[in-house]
C-alpha cells in the first residue's frame, strides 16, 4: 500500500555543509534523496523504512563535472543525462556514457544520478561495471572531512557498502589513463530502456605488438555485487588472441561468475551469456575497434 | 508511528506559465498535487513507479515522471503539463499529427507520449526514427503497438518544419 506523505519529513538544505551537519547530528535518521528514481519507488510501494528524507538534489557542490590534471571528478548528483551529454566523458570514458544511455528511459535519465546508482547498490546497476574497469575512486564527505576510497572495495556484499551513517558520496573520480584502449559494453536484457539487465558488461583492452598488454573486464547481474573478472584478465594478459586463448578466457569468465535464477533470467543462461560476451569483446579487441 | 505529524507547507511553483502556491506535504508526489490540488487531470497515473511514463511532465524544461518527484523538490520549479502543451500553439502540428496518424487509442499514455515528444523535438527538431524510438522509450502503450505513435512524432516534426511554427 502506498505510503502516507503526512508521515514523512523532508528537508532540503541549501548547502553540502548543512546536509552533512544534519547527518552528523542525527546519524541513521535521515535518508538522502537525490532524483528519487529508487527512493520514490520504495515510497510508492510502502516499503521505505526511513521516515525522514534529506534532499540533496539541488546541492550545487554535488552536480558538476570537474576536469582535473589527471582525472575527471563527476559530482555524485550528476544525472545520466548529464553524463551522456558531457563531451569529455563521452570521449574519454565512453563506457560510462553508454551505460547512462541505456539506463531507464529519458525521464529516468533526467533524474537518476551516478551517486544514487552506487548507493542503491543493485548488482544489476548499469553504470557500475564501467566504474570498475576505469578504476574509479569515490570521494566520501562528512562533517568529519573527506576520504577517498577505491570503488572496487566499496561494495562488499549484496546491498552492503563502506559508507558510514554520516557520509555522502561527493564525487566519482575517473583517472584519465585509458586513451588508446578498445572499449566494449553491452547490456543483455528484455530491452535496453527500462528493463533491468540479465547481464551487463564493460571491458577495456589494449593490444601491443600482437599481444594483450592490458585488459579489464567487469560484469553486472552475475554476483551479489558487480565484479571484475580478475582471473580471466590474468590469463589473458600478455597472450596472443588465438582460438585456444579465447576459449580458455570464455570458460574462465563463466566460472568466475556466481549468478542466480531469478525473475529476469537463470543462472545457466547468465553464465552462458557472460562467456559469449567475452568472445564478442575479444573479437572487437582483435579487430581494434575503438 | 509518527508522534508529531509532519506539517503541510507552502510550495510555490510555476505551472503552465502561471505562478501557483499550494499547501502540501513535501513528500506528496508532484503527480498528486497536479491532479488533486491544481485540477490538472490530463497527467495520468499508470504504474506509479517510473516505468510507464503516463505521468510525464516537463520540470524546468526536462522530461520527468511526476510520480517520482516529491513536491518538496518542485518548490520554485517551472512545470509544464499536457494542458500547457495543448494551449501552446507551437505544438499544434504535433497534436494534429497524433490525430491524423492514429497515435492515440485509449488515451491513457497519450499525454505522456506527447510530453516525451515535446522534450525530444525541442532538442532534435528533425529526429531520426531511432531518435524517436529512444526519446519515447520510457513511455509504454498497450494499444497501438507504438508504430502509429512514432509515425505521429515524425509527421509532427515534418509539419512543424514546413509550417515553421516552433521557436
Amino acid at each position: 500500500m502506498r505510503a502516507d506523505p503526512a508521515e514523512y519529513e523532508f528537508v532540503a538544505p541549501a548547502s553540502l555543509h548543512a546536509a552533512v551537519s544534519l547527518l552528523a547530528e542525527q546519524p541513521k535518521t535521515w535518508l538522502p534523496i537525490a532524483g528519487g528514481t529508487d527512493v520514490m519507488v520504495q515510497f510508492a510501494m510502502g516499503t521505505l523504512a526511513a521516515r525522514k528524507l534529506l534532499s540533496i538534489w539541488d546541492l550545487p557542490e554535488l552536480r558538476g563535472v570537474e576536469i582535473l590534471p589527471h582525472e575527471v571528478a563527476i559530482g555524485a548528483c550528476c544525472t545520466y543525462a548529464d553524463l551522456r551529454k558531457h563531451e569529455i566523458i563521452g570521449r574519454e570514458f565512453p563506457l560510462v556514457a553508454r551505460a547512462a544511455s541505456w539506463t531507464g528511459g529519458i525521464a529516468n535519465q533526467n533524474r537518476g544520478t551516478l551517486g544514487g546508482n552506487i548507493v542503491n547498490a543493485s548488482p544489476a546497476a548499469d553504470s557500475l561495471p564501467a566504474l570498475l574497469v576505469y578504476e574509479a575512486e569515490l570521494i566520501l564527505v562528512s562533517a568529519r572531512g573527506e576520504r577517498r576510497v577505491a570503488y572496487r572495495d566499496f561494495h562488499t556484499g549484496y546491498k552492503k557498502m563502506g559508507l558510514a551513517a554520516d557520509e555522502l558520496i561527493r564525487a566519482v573520480c575517473l583517472p584519465q589513463e585509458f586513451a588508446g584502449y578498445v572499449s566494449y559494453a553491452r547490456k543483455v536484457g528484455a530491452r535496453d530502456a527500462q528493463a533491468i539487465a540479465k547481464v551487463c558488461i564493460a571491458a577495456l583492452g589494449r593490444i601491443v605488438n600482437g599481444a594483450i598488454e592490458d585488459v579489464r573486464i567487469a560484469v553486472g547481474s552475475v554476483a551479489p555485487t558487480p565484479i571484475r573478472l580478475t582471473e580471466t584478465e590474468r590469463i589473458l594478459k600478455g597472450k596472443r588472441l588465438d582460438a585456444a586463448a579465447v576459449a580458455r578466457a570464455r570458460k574462465m569468465a563463466a566460472s568466475e561468475t556466481r549468478p542466480i535464477d531469478d525473475i529476469r533470467s537463470t543462472a545457466r543462461y547468465r553464465a552462458a551469456v557472460v562467456s559469449n560476451l567475452i568472445g564478442e569483446f575479444l573479437e572487437r579487441l582483435t579487430a581494434g575497434a575503438p | 508511528m509518527t508522534p508529531n505529524p509532519v506539517a503541510k507547507r507552502e510550495i510555490s511553483l510555476i505551472v503552465n506559465g502561471e505562478a501557483k502556491t499550494v499547501r502540501a506535504y513535501p513528500m506528496e508526489r508532484l503527480l498528486d498535487v497536479l491532479r488533486q490540488d491544481l485540477g490538472l487531470t490530463g497527467t495520468k497515473e499508470g504504474c506509479g513507479e517510473g516505468e510507464c511514463g503516463a505521468c510525464s511532465v516537463l520540470m524546468d524544461g526536462v522530461l520527468v515522471d511526476s510520480c517520482l518527484i516529491p513536491v518538496g523538490q518542485a518548490h520554485g520549479a517551472s512545470v509544464v503539463t499536457i494542458e500547457g502543451v495543448a494551449a501552446d500553439k507551437r505544438f499544434r502540428a504535433l497534436l494534429e499529427a497524433f490525430l491524423v496518424c492514429g497515435g492515440a487509442q485509449c488515451g491513457i499514455c497519450t499525454p505522456g507520449m506527447i510530453l516525451a515528444s515535446v522534450h525530444l523535438l525541442e532538442k532534435k527538431p528533425e529526429p531520426t526514427m531511432d531518435e524517436i524510438r529512444e526519446g519515447l522509450s520510457g513511455n509504454l502503450c498497450r494499444c497501438t503497438g507504438y508504430l502509429q505513435i512514432f509515425e505521429a512524432v515524425a509527421e509532427g516534426a515534418r509539419r512543424d518544419v514546413r509550417i515553421g511554427s516552433r521557436i
